[in-house]
């Protein structure tokens, strides 16, 4: 079971704020049992670390069971590291060789700008999300369970597309840093169900203008997304956003015609 | 693992210490212990999860245990994927095993998994008025974050229960209704309470960030969370929880004299907020443990091990059909019990069984 533990060496970029510069840092990591999750490796570092008065690596995490979102660096130059549909809290230490080096950086987008070492800003999602990321229901007053039937397909589908959690593996592996990905998830996720009509439309024009607003490159199709994605999703999400986007936009055209503004 | 995963597996250990070192697939069927079924026909492997936890418990206790440490039990899928095939399990399970598989490197679909209770919840929480609102007028607590609704055997995801009641059901009428209700005259930054908590919390920033001790937060962190784990765990007794009482105000001082909270308050400091929860989670402690102690009866998640009856929890309900609130009397002062009297109109009290 307990194999002996691993020696390896870490490279850490280390940035001390916003707009310090920064750099690649050597670490030894020793004696990490392969059983460790990759952040767990990293709170040992840091204990070490503090111990003999040096500054801990800042990085995010929270739930550490792989759905919330928070963890995410490159490893190696990979997204979360190099086990496919696994969040960095879900990577464990097995998946190295006694002796490995490790390159360990934050997401590299301009939309999301280094707070501190790995902890980068992801606020730019927040404010997609805020421009159409919701329904609008009524509250209190409950229905039937069964009065709004949805095909197996669609709860499939809409299921699919909310495993998203938001964590900008996506952007991150984006040569354009592309936020399409994300917001293609949550526009598929809301517009299969039937909550999600009333603001279909209106949603995809609002979320897609937000995204543009901020600085995240534009969608050239390269796939990586949908490779470094932890939860799998399919860029098939992104022709769904495309074209609810389009409709809306036509939509619009002909309302602003309809008033006289065309 | 969830406990949705119990709908399907059936939970075991080796009748024998001496097969606890063998592969699960050596023990022959009749040397196992399904040890749910067993006590609780009725309900089996769905018995609630303070009678699960403390049977794993007690189990394992019994140097029953299995894996690194002898802390674990199988949850085995054998039977469920014989009767409803692979295919169906993964329907139901795949994310789970699959994180499963992540964690252990073993493949649940072929070996049992091995699981254990963990601090995961804790039953209670803010006190809040019918409105959901807490003792500070406008702070509204909703969710798993205020006491109003779970119990002892809060099932898996069943939290989403008091999420969706408190959002859907209360808040809207509630919330709104304070707002419309309420005056709420203009604030600014130059109110003399805002100074105050300014100050407030500079000094304990800079406090922390002067001690530079010896200790870091998460070893003190750890330490605490052993006092909580051995001594205010899924079993308590009176000698133990007086014993707790003793260690959490000294560690609370060593936290206070020698702990090392690296770098500045300036910057995104990461140690200086777990530092901030790690006092926080020192006064709770405290008072959790004291509430232990108060109430001498086993309810629900609160197994008093003086309080039993053939193995299961003895309540008292003539001393104790009560919640209890504690009251904040200020810092270094006894919190102040608030009994809330649990009156049942329709539905009475009656003990569970499960067997």
């Amino acid at each position: 079971m307990s194999a002996g533990g691993l020696n390896l060496t870490l490279h850490v970029w280390r940035q001390s704020g916003p707009n310090k510069a920064g750099k690649i840092v050597d670490y030894p990591a020793t004696n990490i049992s392969p059983e460790m999750s990759f952040l767990e490796m990293l709170d040992t570092v840091n204990e070490g670390l503090i111990t003999s008065g040096q500054e801990p690596i800042a990085f995010d995490h929270d739930c550490r069971e792989g759905i919330c979102g928070s963890c995410g660096v490159m490893i190696n130059g990979a997204a979360h590291g190099p086990m496919k549909q696994t969040t960095a809290c879900q990577l464990h230490m097995r998946t190295f060789n006694n002796g490995d080096e490790i390159w360990i950086e934050p997401w590299r987008a301009q939309a999301f700008p280094v707070i501190k070492d790995l902890v980068v800003d992801r606020g730019a999602f927040d404010r997609i999300i805020q421009a159409g990321g919701f329904i609008s229901a009524p509250t209190g007053s409950p229905q039937d369970a069964n009065s709004l039937p949805i095909s197996k397909l669609d709860a499939d589908e809409a299921m699919d597309a909310a495993a998203c959690i938001g964590c900008g593996a996506c952007v991150a592996a984006c040569p354009n840093a592309s936020a399409s990905l994300f917001t293609a998830a949550k526009i598929t996720h809301l517009g299969h169900l039937p909550q999600g009509q009333p603001e279909r439309y209106r949603r995809a024009l609002k979320m897609v203008t937000q995204m543009d607003l901020e600085s995240f490159g534009g969608c050239t199709l390269f796939g990586e997304c949908q490779e470094a994605c932890p939860k799998g999703i399919s860029i098939d999400t992104i022709v769904q956003m495309n074209r609810d986007y389009i409709v809306a936009a036509a939509n619009e055209r002909e309302e602003k015609a309809e008033m006289g503004a065309g | 693992m969830s406990e949705s995963l119990r709908n399907d597996g059936r939970v075991w250990v080796p009748k024998k210490k001496e097969d606890c070192g063998k592969k699960p697939g050596e023990i022959a069927e009749e040397d196992r212990d399904y040890y749910l079924e067993r006590k609780y026909p009725s309900f089996g492997n769905l018995s609630p999860r303070d009678i699960a936890s403390r049977a794993a418990k007690e189990v394992c206790d019994e140097g029953r245990g299995v894996g690194p440490g002898g802390r674990g039990v199988y949850l085995d899928f054998a039977d469920a994927i014989n009767r409803l095939g692979e295919s169906a399990i993964r329907e139901r399970y795949g994310n789970l095993f699959e994180m499963y598989a992540r964690i252990t490197n073993e493949n649940p679909y072929k070996v049992p998994m091995r699981i254990y209770p963990a601090v995961h919840y804790t039953m209670g929480g803010l006190w809040v008025d019918y409105n959901l609102m807490s003792t500070i007028p406008g702070l509204h607590v909703i969710g798993e974050a205020n006491f109003s609704d779970h119990g002892a055997n809060r099932l898996g995801a069943s939290a989403l229960m008091q999420g969706l009641a408190d959002g859907y059901f209360v808040l809207p009428y509630t919330v709104g209704n304070y707002l419309a209700s309420a005056k709420l005259a203009k604030v600014t930054a130059d109110h003399p309470e805002f100074k105050a908590a300014v100050d407030k919390v500079q000094a304990m920033t800079d406090k922390l960030l002067s001690i530079k001790g010896t200790r870091t937060v998460d070893s003190i962190h750890r330490e605490l969370g052993n006092i909580m784990w051995e001594k205010c765990g899924m079993a308590r007794n009176e000698k133990g929880l007086k014993e707790a009482l003793e260690l959490i105000p000294k560690l609370r001082d060593e936290f206070w004299n020698n702990v090392n909270v690296p770098g500045s308050g300036a910057e995104l400091n990461q140690s200086l907020e777990k530092a901030g929860r790690v006092a926080d989670f020192l006064d709770f402690a405290e008072l959790m443990v004291t509430d232990a102690l108060h109430r001498e009866e086993s309810c629900g998640g609160h197994f008093r091990e003086e309080h039993q009856e053939e193995g299961e929890a003895k309540r008292d309900d003539e001393k104790f059909a009560y919640a209890a609130a504690w009251e904040y009397a200020g810092e270094g002062k006894a919190p102040i019990l608030n009994k809330e009297p649990l009156v049942f109109d329709n539905v009475h009290l009656s003990t569970r069984s499960y067997k």
